[in-house]
C-alpha cells in the first residue's frame, strides 16, 4: 500500500512537472525525485516480499494494510513538507526577499 | 532494517563524483561556450554533471523517505547505536543480509533506471544535436 501511495504521488508530480516544462518555478522536480526514488526501492523490497511470502503478499490483513496506508500518507507529506522547505529557501519569485527587503 | 543505507551509500559517492565533473567541467568550460556559441538556437548537449545529478537526487530521495519509513517501524532510533538491529550480533547478521540483498537490489535498480533514462536521452540527442566542428 505504502508502495501504491507512493508511485501515484510520483506520477501525479511528474505529470504536474511535465505541464510547465522545460520551466520549473514552483521545483516540483524536487517532488519527483523523492517520490520516484522512493518508489523504485519500495518496488524492490516488494519483490523480496513477494519471494518470501508468494500469493499471501496479495491479500495482507486490514490492519497491516491500513497502517501502509497511513505510512504512504505520511510519506507524501512528508515529502511536502521537504518540497515546501526547498521551495521556500530557493524562493524562485522572490517573495521572502522581498518580504525582508521592504522591511 | 537499514537496507536504505547502501543508496544513501552510493548516493554520497555520486555526489561527490558529480563535484568533481562539475570541476572538469568548469575547466573546459572556454570550448563548452565556443561550442553553444556557434549556434544559439541549436539543441544543447545535457552536461554530464547534470545527469549525475539526477542520479544523486533519485538515490537521495528515496533513501531519506526510506530511512522515514525505518524510523516508523522502529528500526532506526535517535539514540545509539541508532539501529536496534545493532543491538545484537544476530540481528546484526540478519540487518547485513538484508543490506546485501534487499539494499544493493535497491541501489542497483535506481541505477538501472536511470542508466535507461541516460540512454533515452543520448539517443534523442544524436537525433537532433548535429556535431560542432571545434576548432583550435
Amino acid at each position: 500500500m505504502t508502495l501504491l501511495v507512493t508511485v501515484f504521488a510520483a506520477i501525479i508530480c511528474t505529470v504536474l512537472w511535465y505541464k510547465k516544462a522545460p520551466q520549473d518555478e514552483m521545483n516540483i522536480r524536487v517532488l519527483c525525485y523523492l517520490y520516484w526514488g522512493a518508489s523504485i526501492m519500495w518496488f524492490v523490497d516488494a519483490i523480496y516480499e513477494y519471494a518470501d511470502l508468494g500469493a499471501q503478499f496479495f491479500a495482507p490483513a486490514p490492519i497491516d494494510l491500513l497502517n501502509d496506508l497511513f505510512l504512504g500518507l505520511s510519506v507524501v507529506a512528508l515529502g511536502l513538507i521537504v518540497w515546501l522547505i526547498v521551495l521556500l529557501v530557493k524562493d524562485p519569485r522572490g517573495v521572502i526577499k522581498g518580504m525582508f527587503q521592504k522591511k | 532494517m537499514a537496507c536504505f543505507l547502501v543508496s544513501a551509500a552510493e548516493a554520497a559517492i555520486v555526489t561527490v563524483a558529480t563535484q568533481i565533473v562539475i570541476a572538469h567541467e568548469n575547466k573546459l568550460l572556454p570550448q563548452f561556450k565556443r561550442e553553444s556559441e556557434a549556434d544559439e538556437h541549436k539543441a544543447k548537449k545535457v552536461p554530464f554533471s547534470r545527469k549525475l545529478r539526477l542520479l544523486s537526487n533519485l538515490l537521495w530521495g528515496g533513501s531519506f523517505l526510506l530511512a522515514f519509513e525505518h524510523v516508523w517501524h522502529g528500526e532506526v532510533t535517535p539514540w545509539f547505536p541508532f539501529l536496534t538491529a545493532a543491538g545484537s550480533p544476530a540481528d546484526t547478521a540478519a540487518m547485513l543480509h538484508e543490506m546485501s540483498t534487499v539494499g544493493v537490489g535497491m541501489a542497483v535498480l535506481v541505477t538501472v533506471v536511470w542508466g535507461a533514462m541516460m540512454l533515452v536521452i543520448s539517443t534523442m540527442e544524436k537525433k537532433t544535436l548535429q556535431p560542432v566542428l571545434v576548432t583550435e
